[in-house]
């Protein structure tokens, strides 16, 4: 079962480094990343496997939430049929 | 890998412009709790809908919290009550009763079907279930009550309708401490259908299966927002930028529905294509209109522009659902929508208005608060007149009134929350009640015979 994660918010240092080692404490493993920075404004999106993580995806969101928090950025995970479903036929 | 703006178009949908799923409907046939007697058949009610729906807000509370998308409400609709009451219909309060404390249990937002379907002709233990419907929504707080007085095939019953314009009244005057909230919970349709999953409305037909899924998804604001990017496209352009969304809308309701369905083991019945709004700011349909050009709604050219609006959202639902069903459509209640609260308040937005606009909308006339002092013959004229829409073109129409008991135009009424507040609209002061008191019923249209 895939997740996509998406971080946003004002770019800073050491942002991929925070996120990605919160998801390998959570045991997800990062399938793949994109990221891009308009003006001062940071967007990455991870597709992760989280079949094997530590707690299921809502929790999983609820944790992502509250670590973005941390570090000022808003950090969302979202099961990936709900972007499927939306823009691909 | 997913394209990176599809990604952040959808996240920017649900955290900006207010996409959410507005209702996971469970459907439930209450046929297996009939009776014999009323105490045996609230008792049997009770348990089936704790039973079924036992899961419905943990699973759409799962829901969200995985595919990151809001779910708003969490209902049940059940049998037309009135037909599981047949044999006591003087005591169908009872049931009434059951059913709101079994909605209170489980912790849903609302439960709908306390209901009759009299649109040919009304029998007596018909008559005495809805002379019940004043005093139950008095004394529930979750259910909510419908009745269906006229169809294509079968034309306007008008006894029915008489009635009906007296159910307001009554009911308006027993829930008077709240402004006539009683009347926020009841509907009178032509053409109701049997999959809704939108309140008041909603009830479980008989056609269905004995558990079933159905949705409403919304997004008036994402449509909104898409036709910004688009200010000076022509009418074409918008209405293919409209489908799009539509699209896009529907197919998330399509995906929440078939995963609900599969988790409560309940069929899954129909995806309702519905903008919905409510009375946020940047979640109105009148704001879409004002979008496309109209300074304000209710203004000439509304019902151009929301034909067109009603048309495309079809148009792209349809595609990306594998069953639709329910109401389908722009929703335009008025104390339910920023833009259509705002209008009325200028007073651009009228009656008469509105009632040209549902001829090329779902549904109706609906939250709109009257003067308290209406005659119940004049509700029962406005109620004919929609189901003469609805008759004639073949579609759905609804009348939800509140005649604000002890108020008068300049006043407004509030309910709160999703239900919003409304300012008291006038009505013609002539008198309808000679047409009203003829009774008998409409006939069928000619267009109906289609054998």
């Amino acid at each position: 079962m895939r997740a996509v994660v998406t971080v946003t918010g004002k770019d800073k240092k050491g942002i991929i480094a925070k996120v990605s080692a919160f998801l390998a404490e959570k045991n997800v493993n990062i399938e793949d990343i994109s990221q891009t920075i308009l003006g001062e404004y940071f967007a990455m999106i991870m597709l992760a496997d989280v079949t094997s993580a530590t707690e299921d995806i809502a929790s999983l969101a609820k944790e992502c939430e509250e670590m973005g928090k941390t570090i000022g950025m808003s950090v969302r995970v979202q099961h990936e049929d709900i972007f499927n479903a939306m823009h691909s036929i | 890998m997913f394209n990176q703006f599809d990604v952040l178009e959808t996240i920017d949908m649900i955290e900006k412009e207010h996409l959410d799923i507005r209702t996971i409907t469970m459907g439930l046939s209450l046929l297996p709790c009939i009776a014999g007697d009323a105490k045996t058949t609230a008792e049997k009610a009770y348990d089936l809908v704790c039973k079924r729906a036992e899961h419905l807000v943990k699973v759409a509370r799962d829901l969200s919290g995985e595919y990151g998308i809001p779910i708003v409400n969490k209902r049940v609709s059940v049998t037309p009550v009135s037909l599981l009451c047949a044999s006591f219909p003087e005591e169908a309060g009872l049931v009434g009763a059951a059913l709101d404390r079994a909605a209170n249990t489980l912790g849903i937002d609302f439960l709908g079907g306390y209901s009759a379907l009299v649109h040919k002709s009304m029998a007596d233990y018909e008559r005495t279930f809805i002379e019940t419907i004043p005093e139950v929504l008095a004394t529930t707080t979750r259910l909510c009550s419908s009745v269906n007085v006229g169809s294509t095939k079968s034309g306007i019953n008008m006894d029915a309708v008489a009635l009906m314009g007296e159910i307001f009244k009554r009911t308006a005057e027993l829930t008077k401490e709240q402004d006539g909230i009683g009347c926020a919970k009841l509907v009178a349709f032509c053409n109701a259908v049997e999959d809704n999953p939108f309140m008041a409305g909603a009830f479980h037909g008989v056609g269905e299966s004995h558990a079933a899924i159905n949705v409403g998804v919304s997004g008036p604001g994402v449509v909104q927002h898409a036709l910004e990017a688009i200010p000076n496209a022509n009418l074409l352009d918008a209405a293919e930028m409209i489908k799009r969304t539509a699209f896009k809308i529907t197919r998330a309701g399509q995906l929440i529905a078939k995963e609900a369905a599969r988790r409560l083991g309940a069929e899954f019945g129909i995806v309702d294509l519905s903008l919905a709004p409510t009375p946020a700011r940047g979640d109105s349909v009148a704001h879409i209109l004002e979008e496309l050009g109209i300074s304000t709604v209710g203004g000439h050219g509304t019902t151009a522009a929301l034909a067109m609006l009603n048309d495309a959202v079809k148009k792209g639902g349809v595609m990306a659902s594998s069953r639709v069903g329910g109401l389908s459509g722009a929703f335009i209640p008025v104390s339910e929508d920023i833009g259509m609260i705002e209008a009325a308040e200028k007073g651009v937005l009228c009656l008469d208005k509105l009632e040209a606009m549902t001829c090329v909308c779902s549904v109706g006339l609906d939250m709109i608060a009257i003067p308290g002092d209406t005659p119940a013959s004049t509700i029962a004229a406005i109620i004919a007149d929609e189901a003469a829409i609805g008759m004639i073109n073949a579609k759905t129409t609804a009348v939800r009134v509140i005649p604000a008991p002890g108020k008068g135009v300049g006043d407004s009424v509030n309910f709160g929350g999703l239900l919003g507040r409304a300012p008291v609209m006038p009505v013609h002061d002539t008198d309808s009640s000679k047409f009203i008191g003829r009774g008998g019923s409409i006939p069928a249209p000619i267009h109906s015979f289609k054998n």
